[in-house]
């Protein structure tokens, strides 16, 4: 395996910057790294020449960024977070609206949003819930419209939606087609995918609940810090917003905007504008 | 086997191991000495959707408690750190830990070799790896890393071994400094600690 210096990580990030206007100069640096390193055996390629197909390739950057991003997602990550969802943030939303919007930001593959989608139709409010879903990759934009997944990861899916204590099967809301579980359509009907980048694009709407799980983990503090700022402003008064179970928001400037409503599934409150 | 020449200049110890390891650590941990001055950084193979009871499990006999650290979580001196269940835990040059849910290596979220390489690359020759008993080739890569960067490499022995595929894994890639029984681990950490003193 090739190793790759600092150095050149940030010309890579810089010339990604200059050339195409994504800005990974604020990543951490462990899994870019790792996320570069598995791009040059892929392609077979050296730093060099992968500079050179940056520059001189345009459309190599969707390439680029589709291999980058870290697509591996399941439905119903941490069954113990759909379940406060569920029962608690929730309910909580629709005491002071009866209609409200969640933003996915980081959607990935989608597993997520379709997850969010199922458990609102099971609660009956399918229909006053708009959500949003958006990532930097618009080539896992087109994977997540499909709402179609190998049915090899079925299996886990499964059974995080059962740890979940779903009313239903995940069966019931998807069918086999060569190899892969093909969701109903009509879940999607009330999701919007876009394409959005955390890093350098505004806040596009208000939201009631921002999920963004395992997606900061790939920023340094200086990033994260910013990213935080634009959920603060992106979410209502007292609007909730979602991290990863081991993220932390602590040594952010805003943190003390937000409260704390579940440690153990990490979901904040947005208390002060 | 060279003999390891100790001093107090090391920054921390990271280990790894799977399958039949529970009982080495917790022995290790249960008699490290008080006030152990680096930190100790594990990558255990586990159940990657069982995200308590682990951490618990090990704290119950270790001297210090054990902790799975939150993405950026700063590396402290004598703080004894397990990777989280379904997460890569990587060291950043900062110091300070960044969590990770990138695709699986050798079958493992947390994997070893992921933990080992960035500790490696952070730490260089100032790193004591460990790799105890496991049924995958996982570490291997992450003790070669190790040992290319100056660091000290030591593997339980295979004999004793419940599951010897990964320190076996990890002889056959790179050259590694010591072989022991965990009893032995148990000494060294308390040879390293007098360095400190």
């Amino acid at each position: 395996m090739q190793d790759i210096d600092i150095a050149d990580l940030k010309r890579i990030a810089e010339l990604i910057y200059q050339k195409h206007r994504y800005d990974f100069r604020n990543y951490a640096m462990s899994s870019f790294k790792r996320r570069v390193l598995r791009i040059i055996e892929l392609k077979k390629l050296t730093v060099d020449a992968l500079l050179k197909k940056l520059t001189e390739t345009p459309s190599f950057i969707n390439e680029f960024l589709d291999e980058l991003t870290v697509n591996v997602t399941e439905m119903f990550r941490d069954p113990g977070f759909w379940r406060i969802m569920r029962e608690e943030i929730i309910p909580a939303i629709l005491l002071n609206h009866k209609q409200f919007k969640i933003w996915h930001a980081g959607c990935s593959s989608g597993e997520e949003v379709l997850s969010m989608a199922i458990m609102l139709k099971e609660m009956g409010i399918w229909q006053d819930v708009q959500l949003f879903a958006t990532d930097l990759d618009t080539n896992i934009l087109e994977r997540a419209k499909t709402a179609t997944y190998s049915i090899k990861n079925m299996e886990l899916n499964e059974k995080n939606y059962i740890r979940f204590q779903g009313t239903s099967s995940l069966k019931n809301y998807y069918k086999e087609e060569n190899g892969n579980a093909v969701f109903h359509k009509d879940l999607l009907a009330n999701v919007t995918f876009r394409k959005h980048d955390l890093v350098l694009g505004d806040v596009f709407n208000k939201f009631d609940l921002i999920l963004c799980r395992n997606v900061m983990i790939y920023f340094n503090q200086t990033l994260q810090n910013e990213v935080l700022k634009k959920f603060h402003e992106g979410l209502f008064k007292y609007g909730y917003l979602a991290i990863g179970s081991k993220e932390s928001l602590i040594w952010c400037d805003y943190a003390n905007r937000f409260i704390v409503v579940n440690n153990e599934e990490k979901v904040y409150k947005k208390i002060k504008d | 086997m060279d003999k390891i020449n100790l001093n107090n200049s090391f920054k921390a110890v990271v280990i790894g191991g799977s399958a039949g390891s529970f009982q080495g650590i917790v022995k290790i941990l249960a008699q490290l000495p008080k006030g152990f001055p680096l930190p100790i950084i594990m990558a255990l193979h586990r159940l990657k959707h069982v995200r308590h009871g682990f951490v618990e499990a090990l704290s119950l006999k270790s001297v210090v408690p054990v902790t799975e650290p939150n993405d950026k979580e700063q590396i402290k001196k004598g703080g004894v750190y397990l990777a989280p269940a379904n997460y890569h835990m990587s060291v950043e040059l900062g110091n300070n830990f960044a969590l990770s849910t990138e695709e699986m290596v050798n079958n493992s979220r947390p994997a070893i070799d992921i933990t080992l390489s960035t500790c490696a690359y952070v730490y260089k020759d100032k790193l004591i790896g460990i790799l105890l008993s496991g049924a995958n080739r996982d570490g291997a890569l992450g003790m070669k890393h190790i040992k290319d960067r100056g660091g000290i490499t030591i593997v339980q022995d295979p004999a004793e071994c419940m599951i010897e595929t990964m320190p076996k894994a990890a002889l056959a890639m790179t050259k590694i400094d010591q072989v022991m029984r965990v009893d032995q681990i148990v000494e060294f950490f308390k040879d390293l600690d007098k360095q400190y003193r």
